[in-house]
């Protein structure tokens, strides 16, 4: 997958955890939690839908690189460049 | 009767209920007046289809999409009826004192829909137990329906689920009633919900038991006391009430439906599933004695009788040693039109009575056709609502599995 096909895999996931959201305006080098009401179990939800989707396994100590949609997308790009979209 | 000041004296103020036929009381009691049955085909897992009473509400009118999906069918049944019941009081929510507000919800179980689910999930993924929600323990904790709601609404007063099998719907008026007698709360909202249609468990055990019933009909298939009579037919709902005392509503102006004067709860303690009635004509007898009325009282008495061979003859039996004089009373039975909505029937079978205090109507038992000579009650209104003179008592009916019965009885209000 490419780093904008990430991230399209990313927003799709958002678009499922916080429904009320409208994610069109969302900028890439803000924390997710600062742009819409995500909670811990919310952010999990992003971990596991990756991992189920995917089958992309996040280590707990690499979570704070999902905050952004910037930091999220660098940090996959390698893990899941392999992936076919 | 002994003078009870109007602070012991409680009332039921505001009304919320989702059932098959209606998702409120005049919707819900213009269907079980016309005869409307609410049971469909409905699709399980592994199973296919099955009959079942199936709700539609307006799931978002409370709810944001992202609690709907953090939450479960039974949290949201809760929240939207609870909303329902504390609009419909006329309460000023802004102003009431959230702290001295209590949830108690009456349930049957909890958590076999989220487990089954998840264990569906996993199942998808080599059953990797990676793939296991973290969602699943906030959504099985048994407090999770009532706990929904003081989120949703922001009561912080004590909130929790009162698990009693199909007794449950009754125990929730009988637990809020004894929380405002004791001054624990100042308002309780109370009755039962049931999301058990959505776990294929339930069905698959009934029908295990030779208690799951069929019919070419969906609407013909629940038909207490009737000699076709084959099964339970499994629903969802929810009934939930504002409670208050009757000092409060009456400072307030409140609308009152009725008051609360008798409850019984007890205990068969001789079978997992058969019922007894000489329990349950005991728990009925202890309920009058606290309303402190004779069986002669009664107008109206919901029964529980869910359609299988030997509970409705076990409750007939019931109310003819309690009530065989009271030929006066009607006899009625709301799951022949929605099925058995578990730990919302004692709720929903209370509340589309209640209008009767009005309307003085007794709703029918539908689908009884040849009534079994073993039920064969005098007073069952079959098939056409009954007018009635005025209806002064309603007896509601609840009891379940491992034996536990539960009565309430409501008296028409006069101010």
């Amino acid at each position: 997958m490419s780093p904008e096909q990430i991230r399209q895999a990313l927003l799709n996931i958002l678009t499922r955890i916080v429904p009320d959201e409208d994610l069109s305006q969302l900028k890439d080098d803000l924390p997710f939690r600062e742009q819409m009401e995500l909670d811990s179990m919310d952010f999990l939800d992003i971990v596991m839908e990756l991992r189920k989707q995917y089958r992309v396994q996040i280590p707990e100590e690499d979570y704070p690189h999902l905050a952004t949609m910037g930091g999220a997308v660098t940090y996959l790009t390698p893990r899941m460049k392999d992936i076919q979209a | 009767m002994a003078q009870v000041s109007d602070q012991d004296r409680i009332v039921i103020t505001g009304v919320g209920l989702t059932s098959p036929i209606g998702n409120t009381l005049p919707g819900y009691r213009g269907s079980l007046l016309e005869g409307r049955s609410g049971v469909q085909p409905f699709e399980t897992r592994y199973m296919g289809p099955v009959l079942a009473g199936v709700c539609q509400f307006d799931e978002l009118r409370y709810q944001k999409k992202k609690e709907l999906r953090r939450g479960t069918r039974a949290g949201s049944i809760s929240v939207f009826c609870a909303n329902e019941a504390v609009q419909d009081s006329g309460l000023d929510w802004e102003h009431v004192a959230k702290d001295r507000v209590g949830v108690y919800i009456g349930i049957t179980e909890h958590g076999n829909v989220e487990t089954e689910n998840e264990i569906y999930e996993i199942s998808k993924f080599g059953y990797d137990t990676s793939t296991w929600s973290h969602h699943h323990n906030p959504r099985t904790v048994a407090n999770n329906p009532a706990g929904e709601v003081t989120l949703n609404m922001k009561i912080t007063g004590p909130h929790y689920t009162l698990g009693a099998a199909c007794a449950a719907g009754n125990i929730g008026f009988i637990h809020g009633v004894q929380m405002l007698r004791l001054g624990e709360v100042d308002l309780a909202i109370v009755g039962g919900v049931s999301e058990s249609i959505h776990t294929f468990g339930i069905f698959a055990s009934f029908k295990s038991q030779g208690a799951l019933a069929e019919n070419a009909d969906p609407t013909k298939a629940c038909r207490p006391f009737d000699m076709q009579r084959n099964g339970i037919v499994v629903a969802e709902g929810g009934g939930l009430c504002t409670l208050e005392r009757l000092s409060d509503a009456k400072r307030r102006g409140a609308k009152i439906y009725a008051e609360i004067v008798g409850y019984g709860i007890n205990s068969d303690a001789s079978d997992f599933v058969l019922p007894a009635a000489r329990r349950q004509a005991e728990c009925m007898r202890l309920a009058l004695k606290r309303a402190e009325i004779t069986a002669n009282d009664i107008g109206i008495l919901s029964s529980h009788a869910t359609a299988t061979e030997q509970g409705d003859i076990e409750e007939c039996v019931a109310i003819r040693e309690v009530f065989g004089e009271n030929l006066k009373m009607a006899v009625n039975n709301t799951k022949s039109f929605i099925g058995h909505a578990m730990g919302a029937a004692g709720a929903l079978e209370l509340l589309g009575n209640i209008p009767s205090f009005q309307d003085n109507l007794a709703h029918a038992t539908i689908n009884l056709d040849q009534i079994d000579p073993r039920c064969g009650l005098p007073q069952i209104v079959a098939n056409k609502p009954r007018a009635m003179g005025q209806v002064d008592y309603i007896l509601n009916n609840s009891f379940g599995m491992l034996g536990i019965n539960s009565v309430v009885i409501v008296r028409r209000f006069e101010a």
